[in-house]
């Protein structure tokens, strides 16, 4: 029996007391995958698991309050399944957590860049294979081959936790993360390269490129504020329907700073954006900076107090001005 | 204002209302000269300033921000100055990765009965965003910068290609 055919057993025999188990199913072409909402056991053996399984199913949770759902998860996914728990936006006790190892997801930009360099567009794709080296995609009756180091997510290229960290149910042996990939972190290093003014240059480039359609926001695990978020709402007024430089980089401010302390990275806002802006460094470079202040990683530990939630009468590595 | 125009920059202070505004008052019944350049919002502990007031401040053409509360330990709600502390250092190093100078925001303590303390940093404060001189505004950055990001030659790598 394959790992997911296990996997399989193990939710139909989970899922008569669960309203659904998330996971992922084929999509509307052999490039996509697409959430699947698992209630009866045919839905079940739609059940997909590969590289395509790009998105994160744990930004569901939270609709599902009161109600006890399974979940499918990458180790990245279970980390915002965690982060979830820590501040309490879902209960454990209504929560099932599915896991397999991981070895990475496409970033479908890359492969969709790959395509158009052979020619062919990425519309025509009749078969993605993967043997979990390489991916293999048949479109316009030719096959490219790409090797899923090269079109992989670039998260996957700094993952430490392929395993769920959190799993009621873990099917298969758990893998060793893989050494950082000497390339994982090109956008924070090319930030940190710029000057200070080049970075609002950068900014201001990019962000007259927003369509402000905000499926950043929609598609992140921890945006749970939902039909409340402030970007939308008049009172407090934070931001203008303006279509201005300044109001959507506002906006990703106040995403960001949002997230501070919470984020685990799984890249989903990124990978959201029809615009392809590199929104994923401002919160990388906010991780960055609370690992060096707090010595702390979002939704590693369930109990773990969130940085901003606490603190210390002397704090260890704030050294405030003397004037 | 016109007299002063070109000469006064936009200072934002935040100041909590149970010490640093009382402070501000101290130093203004004391008579301690200090510079004009700062318009001060009251706020009940700095506790209560979200980060993004600041954000937003900064963003929309402000040329600085102070942030002031109560000393560790003295605070009127007992632990808000705590809070805040942590998020205000987490925002300072935020601030340069978009692309703001992070010495036009600072924070610090200042106690109702600190007038020359006060005084001393209203002044060091705006003699810093003097020094900086006016922000660079975000909706006005040169076109030769933008054709620079443009073409991805801001000494940058990490852009995505885009399909």
């Amino acid at each position: 029996m394959s790992r997911l055919e296990e996997l399989k057993t193990r939710i139909k025999e989970a899922l008569p007391g669960l309203e659904c188990v998330i996971g992922w199913q084929k999509g509307y072409d052999p490039l996509h995958n697409t959430p699947l909402f698992m209630r009866t056991d045919a839905d079940v053996d739609k059940l997909e698991w590969g590289p395509l399984n790009v998105h994160n199913p744990a930004v569901y949770l939270p609709t599902f309050t009161g109600k006890k759902v399974g979940v499918v998860v990458k180790g990245c996914d279970s980390r915002s399944v965690v982060e979830l728990l820590q501040e309490n936006l879902i209960n454990r006790d209504n929560v099932v957590i599915f896991g397999m190892p991981c070895t990475g997801v496409i970033d479908l930009s890359k492969v969709k860049a790959r395509l158009a360099g052979a020619g062919v567009s990425a519309g025509t794709v009749t078969a993605v294979t993967d043997d979990g080296k390489t991916v293999s995609v048949t479109a316009g009756g030719q096959t490219t081959a790409m090797p899923l180091a090269e079109v992989r997510a670039d998260k996957c290229g700094r993952c430490q936790f392929p395993n769920a960290v959190l799993a009621d149910a873990y099917v298969g042996d758990p893998i060793a993360p893989a050494a950082p990939a000497a390339a994982a972190d090109a956008d924070l290093a090319a930030l940190d390269a710029m000057s200070v003014p080049e970075r609002m240059a950068f900014w201001r480039y990019h962000m007259e490129r927003c369509i402000r359609c905000y499926a950043c926001r929609n598609a992140c695990p921890m945006c749970v504020c939902r039909d409340h978020c402030i970007a939308q709402s008049r009172e407090p007024h934070w931001l203008t329907q303006d279509d201005t430089a300044t109001e959507k980089l506002m906006f990703q401010v106040v995403h960001a700073l949002h997230l501070a302390g919470r984020c685990t990275e799984c890249g989903e806002c990124q990978r959201a954006c029809p615009m392809d802006i590199p929104v994923l460094a401002l919160k990388k470079h906010l991780n960055r900076t609370i690992r060096d202040l707090f010595d702390y990683q979002a939704g590693v530990d369930p109990q773990a107090i969130p940085p901003l939630l606490q603190f210390k009468l002397e704090e260890d590595n704030i050294k405030e001005r003397s004037w | 204002m016109p007299v002063l125009t070109g000469k006064e920059l936009r200072i934002v202070g935040f100041l909590c209302n149970w010490c640093s505004y009382g402070g501000a008052d101290t130093a203004g019944v004391g008579r301690f000269g200090q510079p004009t350049d700062l318009r001060i919002i009251r706020v009940p502990c700095s506790g209560r300033i979200d980060p993004l007031f600041i954000a937003k401040t900064l963003i929309n053409g402000a040329d600085g921000v102070l942030v002031s509360g109560c000393h560790p330990r003295d605070c009127h709600y007992a632990e808000g100055n705590f809070y805040a502390r942590r998020r205000l250092e987490v925002l300072k190093r935020f601030l340069p990765i978009l692309g703001i100078d992070p010495g036009r925001f600072d924070y610090t303590w200042v106690s109702a009965s600190e007038g020359q303390r006060w005084q001393k940093v209203v002044t060091v404060f705006t003699e810093q965003i003097h020094a900086l001189g006016p922000a660079p505004r975000f909706d006005a950055v040169s076109a030769d910068m933008l054709a620079k990001a443009a073409a991805g030659a801001l000494g940058q790598g990490g852009n995505r290609v885009a399909a």
